[in-house]
């Protein structure tokens, strides 16, 4: 990739008492890119996060933001981060509208720009017409979070770190922050972490896995689907005998293994084989299933694993890693 | 050229900084409704104390004026009034992580714990002026009844407010330090008056212990002597400034406020 890189992350490492709470992770993510940050809980994100955004050292290793050493660095790199942490800490007694300006001005923006800004990122999160009289106490969870997201976006930062954005969100806030993060692809560098594996799915351009405190996979979702899952599944619903359809593609020799049955409903079944062939040719399939007598064939589909798979099957590798030591 | 006009920018974008945060925390003690009840209480009780004094010398005549009894009794309101102006500071934000909110913009730490300390400072001293007015009212009300004792003298009432301001940095810098260490506003309470105790009383009672066992004119017995906080207010009722007192409780503020700063920094 010929884009700049916006932060570097070199053989990274923190530890809390004797637990290392992240260890030698390393990552490059360039300018522009949207990055998804996995990992089960206590996995280590926030930790990475919040060592990116100033707020925390590492043990060992090396970090940067824009070039800028985040150990050396701290405030520096504060200015070119806009970062919402995990559970959005808010001071409940303001209103959202002067909690925003006093953030402004905190951020360094000028006095006559002050206004300005402040509207830009209200405007931007959909605050300036329903919540900016608002006291923080009395907000909703979703507008909280707006409230949050406003704040990471002032100043137009150059690298935006949101850490569960969507947490506590409905289905239409969800949406619209996914919309939001969309507008910055491009002209922002966005690590976004989150448990809902779909909004990642959808919004990032590359997905940064951990477990344990250990990178375990980063690339686009093809690439660890390569990696972590490499054959693809077929699925066939079907009404009737099940063993009919199997011993047909038996006896047609196809390589195809039953992963699983899920009953769909009254008689109907769905099952899914695990293929190592990729082609998308149906044609061995449908000629097998041509003389059944006591099954019918609804539907055949190919699936491809989700990130929600591959997250798993990354996971549950880097445990069996760590047992097999 | 360039370089002192950047610095020059970068300096008052700090002082803006600095100003905000201090606006802020003032706006946020003024809208906190135990800094009222904080407020009210120490009114009411200097009142109190200030109508006692009165009354004590309207019956007969006493050795100390109205205003040097009254500052002398500064400790009464400070071991509730200071926990109360700063357990909430930095114990309830880090409580709420609004704390480490503030970490995440562009400002120096210490203008987070400097703009705690100013903010209560700033109460601390308004409330105290506030009492200015008990010898402006006792001397135009009882003037008659109290015509042999001068409630405004200027040098006594000067002294005292002088001890008050200057003692105040360091029992609010002992406030914020408390409030730093833990993230329960009770406990941080418990701990600043439990300092603030040792500091005031204790110090005396142990001039008075060593007085009887340990020559005065040794070391220890002058140290004892220099940190006495009733040593300090004495010089100042009768109008001495003497720069000991406030290099000393400059020197104490300074310490408290930087165990605090690597308190929070410990942390990261």
């Amino acid at each position: 990739m010929d884009k700049p890189v916006s932060i570097s992350v070199n053989n990274l490492s923190r530890r809390f008492g004797k637990v290392w709470a992240i260890k030698n992770i390393s990552f490059d993510i360039h300018k522009g890119e949207i990055v998804g940050f996995l990992g089960p809980n206590g996995a280590g994100k926030s930790t990475t996060m919040r060592i990116l955004g100033g707020l925390q050292n590492g043990h060992t290793g090396f970090a940067s933001v824009c070039g800028l050493s985040v150990a050396e660095n701290s405030i520096g790199i504060k200015r070119k981060i806009g970062f919402m942490q995990e559970n959005n800490p808010l001071p409940e007694e303001l209103r959202v509208s002067e909690y925003l300006k006093l953030r402004a001005e905190l951020k360094e923006i000028p006095a006559s720009k002050l206004s300005e800004e402040v509207r830009r990122v209200m405007d931007l999160c959909d605050l300036f017409r329903t919540a900016r009289r608002k006291i923080v106490r009395t907000l909703s969870k979703g507008f909280k979070q707006r409230v949050g997201i406003a704040d990471a976006l002032i100043g137009n930062p150059d690298i935006i770190i949101l850490d569960e954005p969507t947490i506590g969100l409905d289905p239409h806030q969800i949406q619209g922050i996914r919309t939001l993060i969309d507008s910055l692809r491009g002209t922002h560098t966005v690590l976004i972490s989150s448990h809902i594996l779909s909004e990642i799915e959808k919004s990032c351009d590359r997905v940064i896995i951990l477990n344990n405190g250990r990178l375990v996979a980063m690339g686009t979702k093809s690439e660890l689907r390569e990696s972590f899952i490499p054959e693809n599944q077929l699925s066939i619903t079907i009404k009737g005998d099940s063993n009919e359809l199997i011993h047909s593609f038996e006896s047609a020799q196809l390589k195809l293994e039953l992963a699983d049955t899920i009953d769909v409903e009254d008689g109907i079944q769905e099952l899914r084989f695990k293929r190592t062939n990729k082609t998308q040719d149906m044609s061995p399939i449908l000629k097998a299933s041509y003389s059944l007598n006591n099954c019918q064939i609804l539907g055949i589909n190919f699936i491809k694993p989700d990130l929600e798979s591959i997250f798993l099957a990354a996971t549950k590798r880097s445990w069996e890693d760590v047992r097999s030591k | 050229m360039f370089a002192q006009s950047n610095k020059r920018i970068l300096y008052q974008q700090r002082m803006r900084q600095l100003t905000t945060l201090i606006r802020h925390e003032i706006r946020l003690l003024f809208i906190s409704p135990p800094v009222y009840i904080a407020a009210v209480t120490f009114l009411m009780l200097m009142g109190f104390i200030y109508w006692a004094i009165l009354r004590g010398l309207s019956i007969e005549p006493q050795d100390l004026s109205a205003n040097v009894q009254f500052f002398s009794l500064f400790w009464l309101p400070v071991f509730f009034l200071v926990p109360l102006l700063t357990m909430r500071s930095l114990a309830a934000e880090k409580n709420n992580a609004t704390l480490e909110a503030l970490f995440s913009t562009p400002v120096p730490k210490i203008f987070i714990v400097l703009s705690k300390f100013f903010s209560a400072y700033f109460l601390y001293i308004t409330l105290w002026s506030l009492t200015v007015f008990f010898p402006f009212l006792g001397d135009s009300l009882l003037a008659n009844k109290l015509s042999e004792q001068s409630l405004m003298n200027f040098a006594e009432l000067i002294g005292g407010l002088t001890f008050i301001a200057i003692s105040g940095l360091l029992f609010i810098s002992i406030g914020i330090f408390t409030s730093s260490l833990t993230r329960s506003q009770l406990v941080a309470a418990m701990l600043s008056f439990t300092l603030l105790f040792i500091f005031c009383i204790g110090a005396q009672q142990l001039e008075y212990a060593s007085y009887n066992y340990i020559s005065t004119n040794s070391f220890f017995y002058d140290a004892i002597q220099h940190i006495n906080v009733f040593r300090h207010l004495e010089d100042f009722s009768l109008g001495i400034l003497d720069t000991r007192p406030f290099i000393f409780y400059l020197s104490a503020t300074w310490l408290f406020l930087s165990l605090t700063l690597s308190n929070i920094e410990s942390k990261s």
